[in-house]
């Protein structure tokens, strides 16, 4: 058995084969290899009894989901209207140039991956971007590079 | 001979509905006052009395219990007095003492601007789109007089994904997602999905591989719901056009059984007009050289099935303990991609006589070659078929001999419509006329594979006779007709019990393979077609959109026409007896085994993962 299959068994050891264990199983895959491969699609759909078609319809449909490969750590910048207003642009624009990539790249040493998201819920303080799981509210382009800045150095 | 249904789950939960909905609610509809069983729609009660209101994405095969109805397009909107919103009549159920406004101001209005919305992310493709004519959008923008859209923005762009059979054009889908009903819930294929989300949702199989990447079978099942062109068949007709035109060649055309059963709707004949006479005539106008029949190859394929199934029951009898039983019918290329991709641990269980398509192909380029003097080359086969897996089938390496294939093209009873209409044949004062000889004769038995139910009544006609030495006390086997899902019935062999299961539908299909799989299986054999209703509900057959009487008068006219011939039996048929005797030698031997029968291939391991 290779490594993510491996994976996809103990997960489903762990959630249960019904249709209500897939959006965990996922997740579960999501956390440990950063994405999901074809292989692992796969290896879930047959687990589960599911299409191969409906499995990757799921993981396609949710943007915390990732189906290619990202980088160790995941940047997603609100790009919804209320960060829009307070700047987001130039949040990104400063991050692009930090990390010489554009929206939806992924750094040469697969470190970071920058991308937006839809609201994040914290309109009443942004602009903001999440970092893996944790969010940095009220950012100007300085702080968010100061904040990545610190990411940078822990590689 | 005594009929008995198989445990048909979908049948029993339809009575208990029926049960339970026996409640009665009153309720008026554009001003008329109308009592409904609890549990029906504003939809199906503006139908009982005449109110047809409009749908897109909804769609229902009636008694079939086929049914679409996500609730998704908005098009059947209606005002219920007492509600803020407009409600969408497909999947909002009657209530008591509702007053429902089908067609006022604010209710058309709200459907144009639907409309308008779906036509603005839509190509204006309709001078050249395949399904024009037959558009279910296009014709509600006609109703509703639509001129003008009032609303521009981003218009979505996919890529085209042909494969032998099916041409995915996403950006003239919906989403109304009647393909993906088709093919999770009554095909159980599981090959398509809607995926990614908001405007950039498509319908695709897994990954976005293109169809001849997937499980696909080719069984056209989402092309005959499709209300728009988005899902279409390849279409061959200019191939077809260019062979009647080359000197060099002899065109020769066999026409499948369920073909003269629905052709004349394509002519604006009523469903279940019988058209073989002047079908046969109109090809000859086209030009074809010879027309034959593709029953002729059924009548074979009879031979060859039966005669296979007498052998593994009479070796089964006898105690070996290797033979396969049941044994399952060949003849569907939709049914056999299916098992070749979900069950490839039986694919020694099915008959391996080719289908009657892949049958005449074979003898036409040997034995009618010969014949007529012509070289393999020289001579082009082109069938006429309700389906488009024969697309794919007729183009499966193993039915070709040094690169030139058995059958060279497969046009649907669609193409071969169009083809008609392009020549200006004037089809519905053409007078009868009859196939050529010497693969123009067919039996009743012959007609009959049109239908479900048709090969196996074919298949015990010969193999009750073959078996017993004796003649059938009657012909009609009524007990394995129907459009039940699932059949079955017992026949006796003159004191042995045959016992047969009939499903059509590939997750009917999927039912009784299961049994086997586990060894609760109690069918010696079992007969298979993928379509609903069988050929006559093919994939590549005139749309019926969501009429199911057109399948039953389809179905009524292949009876009819086993009735009408004077043989009714494939071992009778004189021309068969006659190729065995000059060319083939005996069913089962080592000419009709190059010839007539094929192996399966395992195809789990084909779905190519793109990197
Ligand atoms: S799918 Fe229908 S509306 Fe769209 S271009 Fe084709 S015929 Fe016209
Ligand atoms: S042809 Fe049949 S199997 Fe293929 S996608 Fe359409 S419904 Fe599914
Ligand atoms: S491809 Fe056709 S049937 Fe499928 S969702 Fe699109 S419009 Fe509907």
């Amino acid at each position: 058995m290779s490594r993510t299959e491996n994976l996809v068994s103990e997960l489903v050891e762990k959630h249960g084969r019904s249709r209500n264990s897939l959006m965990p199983i996922l997740q579960g895959i999501v956390q440990e290899e950063r994405f999901l491969s074809e292989e692992a699609m796969i290896e879930i759909a047959r687990e589960l009894n599911l299409s191969t078609a409906d499995v990757f319809g799921t993981a396609s449909f949710y943007t915390f989901l990732d189906t290619v490969p990202r980088g160790k750590n995941i940047i997603r910048v609100c790009k919804t209207i209320s960060c829009h207003m307070k700047g987001k642009d130039e949040v990104i624009e400063a991050l692009e140039a930090l990390l010489k990539i554009k929206v939806g790249e992924t750094t040469h040493d697969r470190n970071f991956t920058l991308l937006t998201a839809n609201c994040l819920g914290w309109c009443h303080k942004g602009p903001v971007m999440l970092i893996n799981d944790e969010v940095y509210p009220e950012l100007t382009p300085h702080k968010a590079c100061e904040i990545l800045e610190a990411y940078m150095k822990a590689q | 001979m005594r009929l008995k249904y198989a445990d048909n789950v979908i049948f029993r939960n339809y009575l208990k509905d029926q049960a339970k909905n026996m409640e009665q609610i009153a309720l008026t509809i554009d001003n008329k006052k109308l009592t409904v069983e609890k549990g029906v729609t504003i939809l199906q009660a503006a139908r009982t009395i005449g109110i047809e209101i409009p749908t897109l994405c909804y769609f229902n095969l009636g008694d079939l219990q086929i049914e679409n109805k996500p609730g998704g397009c908005r098009i059947c909107v209606v005002e219920i007095e007492g509600r803020k919103n407009l409600a969408p009549a497909c999947v909002t159920e009657c209530a008591t003492g509702m007053v429902v406004h089908t067609h006022n101001i604010r209710v058309l209005n709200a459907r144009r601007t639907v409309l308008e919305l779906i036509l603005s992310d839509h190509p204006f493709d309709c001078l050249v789109c395949s399904k024009s004519g037959e558009c279910e959008l296009q014709s509600l923008a006609q109703k509703f007089g639509i001129r003008e859209i009032h609303y521009q923005g981003e218009k979505s762009v996919y890529r085209k994904d042909t494969s032998p059979a099916i041409i995915r054009d996403i950006d003239k889908c919906i989403m109304c997602r009647r393909c993906e009903m088709m093919c999770n819930d009554f095909q159980t294929c599981g090959v398509l999905s809607a995926i990614n989300r908001g405007f950039q949702s498509v319908v695709a199989p897994a990954f976005e591989m293109n169809l001849d990447h997937s499980t696909c079978t080719y069984c056209g099942q989402c092309v005959s719901v499709c209300p728009t062109g988005a899902l279409t068949e390849q279409d061959h007709t200019r191939s077809v056009l260019n062979a009647l035109a080359d000197p060099t060649k002899t065109v020769v055309v066999q026409t499948a059984p369920a073909v003269r059963a629905a052709l004349g709707e394509a002519f604006g004949l009523p469903a279940g007009s019988l058209v073989t006479g002047k079908m046969v005539a109109a090809l000859r106008q086209l030009g074809f050289d010879y027309v034959f029949d593709t029953d002729f190859a059924a009548d074979l394929t009879i031979m060859e099935e039966g005669s296979e199934l007498l052998d593994r029951l009479t070796r089964h009898l006898k105690g070996d303990p290797h033979v396969k039983l049941p044994i399952l019918t060949s003849c569907c290329p939709g049914w056999v991609n299916f098992f070749e991709h979900h069950f490839p641990e039986m694919i020694d269980i099915p008959s391996t006589a080719k289908s009657p398509q892949q049958m005449f192909g074979a003898v036409a380029k040997t034995y009618l070659a010969d014949k007529i003097g012509l070289k393999r080359k020289d001579l082009v086969v082109v069938s006429i078929m309700p389906c488009l897996a024969k697309k794919y089938e007729c183009t499966r390496e193993e039915f070709s001999s040094d690169g030139n294939p058995d059958v060279d093209y497969a046009l649907s009873t669609r193409e071969l419509a169009n083809l008609i209409k392009q020549a200006n044949i004037g089809f519905t004062s053409l007078e009868d006329e009859n196939f050529d000889d010497p693969m123009g004769e067919s039996s009743g038995a012959a007609v009959i594979f049109g239908t479900t139910g048709g090969v196996i009544e074919a298949a015990v006609r010969t193999a009750y006779e073959l078996h017993t030495g004796k003649e059938l006390p009657k012909l009609d086997f009524e007990e394995l007709r129907g459009l039940e899902f699932v059949r079955s019935a017992t026949v006796d062999f003159d004191g042995l019990p045959i016992r047969i299961g009939i499903a059509h539908g590939l997750g009917n299909a999927r039912k009784l393979l299961e049994e086997i799989k586990a060894g609760r299986s109690r069918y010696h054999a079992i007969e298979i077609m993928a379509c609903p209703g069988g050929c006559i509900g093919g994939g590549g057959q005139p749309y019926t959109h969501g009429d199911i009487n057109i399948l039953k008068a389809r179905q009524k006219a292949i009876y009819e026409e086993d009735k009408r011939k004077p043989l009714r039996k494939s071992h009778e048929n004189p021309s068969i007896q006659r190729l065995y005797e000059e060319f083939l030698g005996t069913p089962l031997g080592e000419m009709s085994h190059h010839l007539l029968h094929t192996h399966y291939f395992d195809k789990t391991g084909e779905v190519i993962i793109s990197e």
